[in-house]
């Protein structure tokens, strides 16, 4: 037991490492991006000597760098970012009243390329060379070639202009709603995972039902089926893992374009609005949002693996 | 039999594709039918007619010489991203291959750290905040394609090191710039040629999406990506003009997958990794 809660607090030791080594970077932003930092700060603001003054004093750009990043590190971490250049709103509730849409689509798609993704590798793993498996592989290989905001756009004209069955604009209320709204999206940003998924799935179960022990399983009379989910399926569930954190991964990507293409109102459209605009605070709310998920979602990942396999369980020290 | 025939119909079916499509951004305004760039705001939005065969964009400019002209920016730029992550992937992955040491283990944590973020979502940020640019997208994404480059020229070098052609080559005394360059990196050609061209695809992909935001090509270029950001308000009026240059990109991205599998299963010995 305490070999477990070592292992899982090195871990987080290490992620809080990384988070604070980002948080450096986040932080370099405002300096990292061409042009005065006050001016930025200001936007539409009118730049005259009073109002750069009090830009500088309400950012403390007039202490020195070391000082300057200490109250921006206390403040972030108290969920404090400051105000939007944009829309002066507070960053905090600008990201806070914008993060249901983009979480209940991340999930959607999630749900998509991995289930779907699963089963199509599984089912062509256990079809080898057949048609069914080259049609499975083909159809991966076009997915993976299609940026979402074509196959967004190709979806939309067919099911929501050609034969109207979904709708075209906005996120939907509630959840049998958005999940109407959101379908279109989930399914172009699902996509783009799909392939990844499916190839990793279908090579770890190609693998194990290669192996002796499955030969042998078959040949002691054990049912297919069996055989199947308890030798090959449960020995491919590392490599399913690992190909679920690859997807989740470019899942994030590529959110912030299905947003901008089917123009929702979530995180990826503020992003890249935030971007465009300069609106560094913003920017950097979501810089750390980002950092804190990926990390999150490796060291679930991490703990997963230790969870499968038995031979890394306990033993691996923390990478 | 019939597999690998079928195999070798569609590589030369992907390498005509791509063929056009190379001509198509070599001699672009030569072939155009019009001229790319002229507006008739008269005639916007309309379908495929007789003078324009896939209709106009929002401005009235013809769709088929957009699409046509369009390539040049959506294939050059993926070009260099791919043949300058091969350059510094080969530098820094035969020499952390070979040397090992500290520069084995700092260059392999770096990728390590370059391999865990969400590519694409950082180069909009990289490319937003340093102010967009198509010379920008470029650079940046040759930055983040770059790192796996280094892992496949590095793993290849690790095989070859240990095999008795090093150890002759050694034993000349021939000075180690050599051996890595004359003697271990051509054996790691067939698979950073796989690699590359797989870089190749993912980059078409990813300076398009750039472009699509807006972050990429500037206003006036025609250009696949940015043609179908400013098509898609437009779908009602001509969806061609949007869905032409998309479904280009589709079918470019998809001929050099299939492609760089073919390079990977035939040429380097083994299956793809991403």
């Amino acid at each position: 037991m305490t070999t477990w809660l070592t292992v899982v607090s090195r871990r987080l030791l290490v992620a809080a490492a990384v988070l604070w080594l980002v948080s450096l970077i986040v932080f370099g932003l405002l300096y990292i991006a061409p042009g005065d930092p006050a001016l930025i700060l200001l936007g539409d603001a009118p730049p005259n000597a009073e109002t750069i003054a009090a830009v500088r004093r309400a950012y403390h750009l007039d202490q020195p760098l070391l000082t300057q990043y200490a109250i921006w590190f206390r403040n972030a971490a108290h969920l404090n970012f400051g105000t939007s250049v944009r829309t002066r709103e507070p960053v905090l509730q600008a990201v806070g009243s914008r993060g249901a849409v983009s979480l209940f689509l991340m999930a959607y798609a999630a749900g998509i390329a991995l289930g779907l993704g699963v089963a199509l590798g599984i089912l062509a793993a256990l079809h080898v060379a057949s048609p069914l498996d080259r049609a499975i592989v083909g159809l991966s290989v076009v997915g993976n070639s299609t940026p979402a905001f074509v196959s967004g756009l190709v979806l939309l004209y067919a099911f929501g202009i050609l034969v109207p069955l979904f709708p075209v604009f906005g996120p939907g209320r509630g959840v049998l709603d958005g999940i109407w709204h959101l379908t279109l999206p989930a399914v172009a940003l699902a996509l783009t995972a799909l392939a990844l998924v499916i190839k990793l799935t279908r090579a770890a179960v190609i693998t194990a039902l290669d192996q002796d022990f499955v030969a042998f399983a078959r040949a002691r009379g054990l049912p297919w089926r069996h055989v199947i989910w308890a030798y090959a399926l449960r020995n491919s569930l590392n490599a399913i893992v690992t190909a679920g954190g690859l997807a989740v991964l470019r899942l994030f990507s590529w959110l912030v374009i299905v947003e901008v293409a089917f123009a929702l109102p979530g995180l990826g459209a503020l992003l890249v609005d935030s971007v465009n605009f300069k609106d560094i605070p913003v920017v950097q709310a979501l810089g750390m949002l980002t950092a804190v998920l990926v990390i999150g979602v490796n060291f679930i990942i991490d703990l997963l693996y230790e969870l499968i396999d038995p031979r890394v369980r306990l033993t691996r020290v923390a990478a | 039999m019939t597999a690998s025939r079928t195999d070798r119909v569609l590589v030369w079916g992907c390498i005509t594709l791509l063929s056009a499509v190379a001509t198509m951004a070599a001699l672009g305004p030569l072939l155009a039918p019009a001229d790319p760039n002229a507006q008739h705001l008269f005639a916007a939005l309309t379908g495929p007619s007789r003078v324009d065969w896939l209709g106009t964009d929002e401005l009235g400019r013809d769709v088929l010489s957009r699409t046509i002209v369009g390539a040049r920016t959506a294939v050059t730029g993926p070009a260099f991203v791919a043949l300058g992550s091969m350059a510094i992937g080969s530098a820094l992955g035969l020499t952390a291959g070979y040397m090992g040491g500290w520069l084995d283990t700092v260059v392999m944590r770096w990728t390590d750290v370059m391999l865990a973020l969400p590519v694409l979502l950082v180069a909009i940020v990289a490319v937003g905040m340093l102010g967009g640019g198509y010379a920008l997208a470029v650079g940046v994404l040759t930055a983040f394609y770059t790192p796996q480059a280094i892992r496949v020229v590095r793993a290849a070098t690790l095989e070859q090191r240990a095999l008795p052609y090093v150890e002759a080559a050694r034993t000349l005394g021939l000075s180690k710039p050599r051996i890595m360059l004359r003697h271990i990196w051509p054996n790691t050609w067939p698979v950073l040629l796989a690699n590359t061209v797989l870089d190749f695809a993912l980059a078409l992909v990813g300076l398009a999406g750039l472009s699509f935001l807006g972050l990429g090509v500037g206003p006036k270029t025609p250009d696949w990506g940015r043609m179908v950001g400013e098509g898609r308000s437009h779908l009602v009026g001509n969806p061609l003009a949007a869905l032409v240059p998309g479904i280009m990109l589709v079918v470019t991205a998809t001929s050099v997958n299939m492609l760089a599998d073919w390079l990977y299963e035939h040429v380097a010995g083994r299956g793809r990794a991403r």
